[in-house]
């Protein structure tokens, strides 16, 4: 029969020869190798004050973007919790009332937005299917709870706040703008 | 003669701190070397280069809930450990910790008993540190435990034959069994080891056995036992048999260097001190510290070899002790005798 791959070895079951019986120089060979890994670089990252770096294309904690004047670009239309996989997202929609033009982009508006957390799977669907590049994955990790329900996170933790903007053009990147404001796609006539 | 108690009682209570201090370094050396041999970093948080790990150790054991089983034999079950613990250091006192020492005029030997019956007495002691662990692991009343602990007298009863008559030919070798002589005798001439080599080698193997470690830790083996013997111990009982396990492996590192490296003697030593002008004091000083040295070697060798060999299966533990290492031990005597005799050292 033909071996699958080249790193087949054949099973040898041949009586121990004196030297191997004694066990000793293989265990002193042992002991050599252990020893030489006492000198060689540990793999370990402190956590706290050491972090692994990212790829750029990580999918962390969500963020709900605004735009450069401050107001929120999300309008509840429900694409992301449509596309969602995990059904994850829920939110309600809200008119905007007058005097509300600072704090919102458009006439509708998410009056709640949550993402469950522990339900989702960090896919990214709901973030290509934003028509109104509002919603992106970053490259924070998601903050650890100890009650179920405060995995749920609402519009105050996903929503970036005005003076402490959140970066996401590793996410944001030219061909991600070419694609949402390319008219010729569905999601954004 | 007050001054001899005044120092005796000064040594032991030293003896006492230090082999505490000792054994709960070594727990943090473990974790470290492991962890360094894992290509890790080990504990660093506690205190500077986590050195007060021992420390948070020790209060986290204390802080822990003491459980007692139901079903056990309460009073069996907290004399477990307190006996592996109280031989544990029991043993202590017959090393020669150094040379001789002058104080209030007089001269001391650095030993709190040189028993002129030493090597049986080291060997008593030794073996009674099974009881606690075959009697904690019985008033466990846990199937593990028992297993555990029958397998700690099993092991600890074949393998102290061989580490007794691997002795047996040290004994005739030196001629005594006191360790105070054993070690003086190494004074000027070489170790013990450049005439018992196999005798060595077969005491080193036989010591990781009776001190339940790697590759013979078959009494605990946490992953076919939980923990073995130690399964039902919780807080610091448990914290206390742990604890044996270090001090057991400070005193029997010591009882090697002193049965076959010399103990607190070292090569050149006289031409050494003279060359210093060192006075006797500073002398057995030096010598105590070089003897620390070769304990501190041994503590080391343990872990590396714990690091390093899987655990042995319990058929083939009980064949290397009874088919390989008692005829060898028996094979090492004869052959110390006939030696002894072409030497004309045999009357």
């Amino acid at each position: 029969m033909q071996p699958l791959t080249n790193r087949s070895k054949a099973v040898l079951q041949k009586e121990m020869t004196f030297a191997e019986k004694l066990y000793l120089p293989a265990i002193i060979n042992g002991m050599i190798i252990t020893f030489k890994h006492m000198f060689k670089k540990a793999a370990t990252i402190q956590y706290p004050e050491q972090k692994r770096e990212f790829s750029p294309i990580y999918r962390g904690h969500h963020v709900l973007k605004r735009d450069d004047e401050g107001a929120e670009r999300c309008t509840a239309c429900g694409l992301c919790a449509v596309s969602c996989p995990a059904e994850a997202i829920t939110m309600q929609a809200a008119e905007r009332k007058e005097g509300e033009e600072k704090l919102y982009r458009e006439e509708k508006y998410a009056a709640t937005y949550e993402i469950n957390m522990l339900r989702c799977i960090f896919c990214g669907l709901c973030e290509d299917a934003c028509p109104k590049e509002a919603i992106f994955l970053t490259d924070r990790l998601v903050p650890t709870e100890f009650e179920r329900n405060d995995f749920v996170f609402g519009k105050d933790k996903l929503v970036e706040k005005v003076d402490d903007r959140v970066d996401v053009t590793k996410r944001q990147t030219q061909n991600v703008i070419d694609f949402k404001q390319n008219k010729k796609y569905s999601h954004n006539k | 003669m007050e001054n001899y108690y005044i120092f005796k009682i000064i040594l032991v209570v030293a003896l006492f701190v230090v082999s505490l201090v000792v054994a709960m370094y070594s727990t943090f050396a473990e974790r470290k070397i492991s962890a360094l041999m894992q290509d890790r970093l080990g504990p660093n948080r506690a205190g500077p280069f986590g050195l007060l790990q021992p420390l948070a150790d020790g209060i986290k054991m204390f802080m822990k809930e003491e459980i007692i089983p139901n079903v056990s034999n309460k009073t069996l079950f907290i004399l477990g450990p307190c006996l592996a613990m109280t031989t544990a250091l029991m043993a202590g006192v017959l090393i020669p910790w150094g040379g001789k020492i002058e104080l209030w005029g007089e001269t001391f030997n650095l030993q709190v008993a040189d028993l002129n019956i030493g090597v049986l007495y080291i060997f008593g002691v030794t073996s009674l540190g099974v009881y606690g662990i075959m009697i904690g692991g019985w008033a466990s009343n846990n199937k593990y435990s028992l297993m555990g602990a029958i397998r700690a007298s099993a092991q600890m009863i074949s393998y102290e034959i061989a580490m007794g008559l691997a002795i047996i030919a040290l004994i005739m070798s030196t001629g005594t069994m006191s360790l105070g002589e054993i070690a003086a005798q190494q004074d000027a001439g070489l170790a013990n080891i450049v005439y018992q080599p196999l005798g060595f080698l077969i005491f080193l193997i036989c010591a990781f056995a009776e001190l339940n470690r790697a590759p013979f830790d078959m009494p605990e083996s946490e992953s076919e036992l939980i923990g073995g013997y130690h399964t039902e111990y919780s807080s610091m009982k448990l914290g206390l048999f742990l604890f044996a396990e270090y001090i057991n492996m400070f005193i029997s590192s010591a009882v090697i260097v002193t049965f076959y490296f010399g103990g607190y003697n070292f090569p050149f030593q006289n031409e050494i001190n003279e060359a210093l002008g060192l006075s006797t004091n500073m002398a057995t000083a030096l010598g105590t510290i070089v003897m620390f040295g070769k304990i501190f070697f041994f503590i080391f060798f343990f872990m590396w070899i714990r690091w390093t060999l899987p655990r042995f299966r319990y058929d083939q533990l009980m064949r290397l002790g009874w088919k390989s290492l008692i005829p060898l031990a028996i094979l090492n005597i004869l052959i110390t005798g006939v030696v002894m005799w072409m030497n004309g050292k045999l009357n």
